[in-house]
């Protein structure tokens, strides 16, 4: 395991900032206290049809 | 039959008197305007040209083209003779992306060919597959997908090959990149069709098994497979490939959204998908013809002038009196909209509305690959091929 883990970035369900949350972190938004906090969107392609 | 007549009365003068007067019969007789004279008595004629448009209804709308038609009048209607005899175009106007042209001699089976081949059948380079890496706004991944396919893209279609199932390579495939980003703090932000970015490297997004097996190969392997740029190519490097228009509205950015995708164009026909057809529309009619049966003259004039609301009629004076008549002015502008022969305007019998049935008007909007005279080209030889096909076939 890596000693320390890259954080992963968030975003506020409030305000909308990305937050980097590392493991044991409060979930809550660091700008506004907001405590949901929605997941990225992940850079895997898809591929779609232009049709 | 005239000739015949002379030669029996010049040979046999003896008979004198009595012949005489059976030419003149004869003469006569030949003069009705029923009597088959080597062409086709005027109504037929008319009937055999111009469709002839009533006020509830066009009249006189089929072609004949069985050559013997006419047989029984001795009027050969032969479509090949007469075809290759009198066939004309003429351009009428001509710019960057528009042109209208005349087709003369035509038969509408052929006009309308043409415009089908031009809609659907002139290959062009559209994109097909979209690979979307991120997309943050509020356009769902499909609908910019397709917005992006309905782009034109201007690169000639003759240079690459049609991709079917093989893999992308640099002769089937043209391969854009947009990435945009909007600031947090900016403000909503266009992004237009310029800001595709053409890759002759092909595809930039690495495949997703290939990270995971080695780091070793120096090139890791991506979407596409190209074995060259594309711009060492000399019919692009001089030339470079892009949308054909560069402020097509693609989507809207919000503060903090991001667009990052790759696009691939390949070769394709407008009868697959319409975004591969080279024309906006491309459309004809027939040559309008407008005769007036009838003077039509001073306050009547006038009110005919008001009523046509492509302006076809004008008015002109006559003697000195002051006097007006109606002319016919324009009547290519003529949209067939039978305004003037409403019933209760009493111009039915005053005005004949016609169409020439083998003139044809096209008009051809390019959407900015070719120019238009290129596809007219293009349709031609296509036609040609077809015909080919046709002949190979039957022998």
């Amino acid at each position: 395991m890596d000693p320390q883990p890259e954080p992963v970035y968030y975003i506020c369900g409030d305000c909308g900032m990305e937050i980097p949350l590392k493991p044991n972190d409060v979930i809550q938004c660091r700008e506004c206290g907001y405590r949901i906090l929605y997941k990225k969107r992940t850079r895997r392609i898809v591929q779609y049809e232009a049709r | 039959m005239s000739s015949d007549n002379e030669d029996t009365t010049s040979s046999s003068e003896s008979e004198g008197a009595d012949s005489v007067k059976e030419n003149a019969t004869l003469e006569f007789i030949e003069n009705l305007s029923d009597v088959p004279m080597g062409r086709l008595p005027s109504n037929i004629e008319f009937q055999r040209t111009r469709v002839d448009c009533k006020a509830d209804a066009p009249i006189h709308t089929d072609t004949f083209q069985y050559s013997g038609a006419y047989s029984s009048m001795r009027v050969e209607n032969s479509f090949l003779d007469n075809f290759c005899d009198n066939f004309r175009v003429e351009v009428i106007r001509l710019t960057e992306d528009e042109m209208e042209f005349d087709m003369i001699g035509i038969d509408p089976a052929l006009a309308n060919a043409f415009r089908r081949i031009l809609i659907s059948e002139v290959p062009t380079m559209a994109i097909e597959k979209v690979l979307i890496a991120n997309n943050t706004s509020v356009i769902q991944d499909e609908v910019l997908a397709h917005r992006l396919g309905l782009i034109p893209i201007k690169a000639d279609p003759r240079l690459f090959e049609y991709a079917e199932n093989n893999t992308a390579s640099e002769k089937n495939t043209i391969v854009f990149k947009l990435h945009v980003c909007c600031e947090r703090s900016g403000q909503r932000l266009s992004v237009k069709s310029k800001e595709l970015i053409w890759l002759p490297n092909g595809s930039e997004f690495p495949l997703e098994s290939q990270d995971s097996k080695t780091g070793s190969s120096s090139k890791p392997k991506t979407y596409t497979s190209f074995t060259c740029s594309q711009d060492s190519l000399p019919e692009f490097s001089s030339n470079p490939i892009a949308p054909a228009l560069g402020d097509i509205l693609i989507a809207r950015l919000g503060p903090g959204q991001e667009i990052e995708l790759e696009a691939h164009a390949v070769k394709g026909i407008g009868k697959t998908h319409s975004k591969w057809s080279p024309v906006t529309p491309v459309w004809y009619k027939m040559l309008p013809e407008i005769v007036l049966l009838e003077d039509i003259e001073d306050q009547q004039a006038e009110k005919l002038v008001a009523i046509c609301p492509v302006k076809v009629f004008d008015i002109e004076d006559i003697g000195k009196a002051g006097k007006k008549r109606a002319t016919v002015a324009r009547p290519r502008a003529c949209t067939l909209c039978r305004e003037c022969i409403r019933e209760g305007k009493g111009w039915e019998n005053a005005i004949s509305l016609q169409r020439k049935k083998d003139h044809f008007i096209f008009t051809i909007e390019s959407s900015g690959v070719f120019p238009p005279e290129v596809l007219v080209t293009e349709a031609v030889k296509i036609l040609e091929e077809k015909c080919d096909r046709v002949i190979s076939d039957l022998s």
